[in-house]
């Protein structure tokens, strides 16, 4: 149990990593973690001996997270051709702009995005993290970088995107 | 060209074949090409956006109380946090029916018993009450991530002249270094006969240690070391003259049986 507790810490930093980027502000990353550990921590005799531990606590929060949006919606209004920032003058990626941008990108493709980008998941355990088919994982993937890759440049979005206030 | 080749390409996972299969078809279709490489950067810069957290220090707060070595039953791990979370409701629960019936025995030994002192019978609940509420107040603070503390360590001398000031005595906060605990901070809190103390403490585990230092305490004689469990959370105290001191940790009696001797020792004159 030390052992699977030292594990879990070494963990830490990656969940702390996901739920910044996921959430955009660092005391709800803070909360998420905290709550991701709690469930976690209180279930681990769930995790199966061989399973990964990483991504059982991605799972967690996931969930968590899921269930944070539905429990509360961000105020959010639709997005208008006029609202979006205007395209980096130097062509490089302004990080500021980029957080932004992340933020505006629908949840479930900012999710896997980060899962991928960022996490450098397998695109098979991504799906089986979100419990989603490989497809829309895929799918999902796709859109997320291209709407991202517009707002950068200041063009519409390819879907509708909501902009958090 | 299929589309989960074309995400494979950015995240460089096409095996050697496909890679250069898709190399091929980019080279003939540029506008696409310049997309792919967009996204290419996108990943770089997204690590260079949040890579730097995976450096920072991890709030303590954020880690689930080291368990003990001792094996715990995996049925009912000692020293799971729901346990703390149901501790803390059923506390909760008691301390609002606490504050019913301790309000009017408060009020009535106020009224009734002031000059002649306490009863025998008062004076012994007055100590039992001790190791509750310090556990009570242990259980309700110390899962907090954003507030465990009013004032933090950072400000020491504030925070000690400031609990001093209102416990009227020179307070010391023990220093738990040698035991694995470092000072978070302290709060001020409403006892039943005067201001509480508290200051928190934690390990590089995540695990925290409270010390709550009463005023008032009327039994007017001292007392050892005595240990109480309450739920997960263990604690010692003691009363020293008008003041009831008491450590709470959810760890096991013989670690927070040295903790305690330490503090003791210190708060020595």
């Amino acid at each position: 149990m030390q052992e699977l507790h030292g594990r879990l810490l070494a963990c830490l930093p990656r969940l702390r990593r996901y739920a910044r980027a996921l959430t955009g502000d660092s005391a709800s990353a803070d909360d998420l973690v905290q709550d991701t550990v709690e469930r976690g921590w209180s279930r681990i005799d769930q995790l199966r001996p061989d399973g990964d531990l990483r991504a059982w606590l991605f799972g967690i929060m996931h969930n968590l997270h899921i269930d944070q949006l539905r429990r509360a919606p961000p105020p959010a209004v639709e997005l208008e051709d006029g609202d979006l920032p205007a395209a980096p003058s130097t062509g490089s990626l302004d990080m500021r702009d980029l957080e932004r941008a992340l933020q505006q990108l629908p949840s479930a493709q900012r999710e896997v995005l980060l899962l991928v980008a960022l996490e450098e998941m397998r695109y098979e355990d991504v799906a089986a993290l979100l419990d989603i088919p490989l497809g829309t994982v895929m799918s999902r993937l796709s859109r997320a970088r291209e709407n991202l890759r517009r707002l950068m440049t200041g063009q519409a979005p390819a879907a509708t995107l909501k902009v958090v206030k | 060209m299929n589309e989960a080749e074309l995400q494979a390409w950015v995240d460089g996972r096409l095996p050697p074949d496909r890679l250069a299969a898709v190399d091929r078809y980019l080279a003939d279709h540029p506008a696409e090409a310049a997309c792919l490489q967009a996204y290419r950067e996108q990943n770089a810069a997204l690590h260079a956006l949040f890579d730097h957290l995976l450096d920072d220090e991890v709030p303590v707060t954020l880690a689930p109380p080291r368990p003990e070595a001792a094996p715990a039953r995996p049925s009912t791990p000692a020293w799971s946090i729901p346990a703390w979370r149901r501790m803390a409701a059923m506390l909760v629960v008691a301390v609002g029916a606490g504050l019913i019936g301790g309000t009017a025995g408060w009020t009535l030994r106020g009224a009734g018993t002031d000059s002649g002192g306490l009863a025998a019978g008062g004076a012994t609940q007055a100590l039992a009450a001790l190791p509750r509420q310090a556990a009570i107040a242990h259980a309700v603070y110390t899962p907090e991530v954003k507030h465990p503390v009013e004032v933090g360590a950072d400000q020491q001398q504030h925070l000690v002249a400031w609990l001093s000031k209102r416990l009227g005595k020179q307070l010391r906060p023990p220093q738990l270094a040698k035991q694995g605990y470092e000072l978070v901070g302290g709060r001020l809190l409403p006892g039943d006969n005067g201001p509480v103390a508290q200051f928190m403490y934690a390990d590089a585990s995540g695990q925290r240690l409270t010390m709550y230092v009463s005023s008032g305490q009327k039994q007017n004689r001292d007392t050892g070391f005595r240990f109480a469990q309450e739920g997960n959370v263990g604690v010692f105290y003691w009363i020293d003259g008008s003041f009831g001191y008491a450590l709470s940790a959810a760890v096991g009696k013989k670690e927070l049986s040295q903790i305690a001797n330490a503090v003791y020792e210190q708060l020595q004159p």
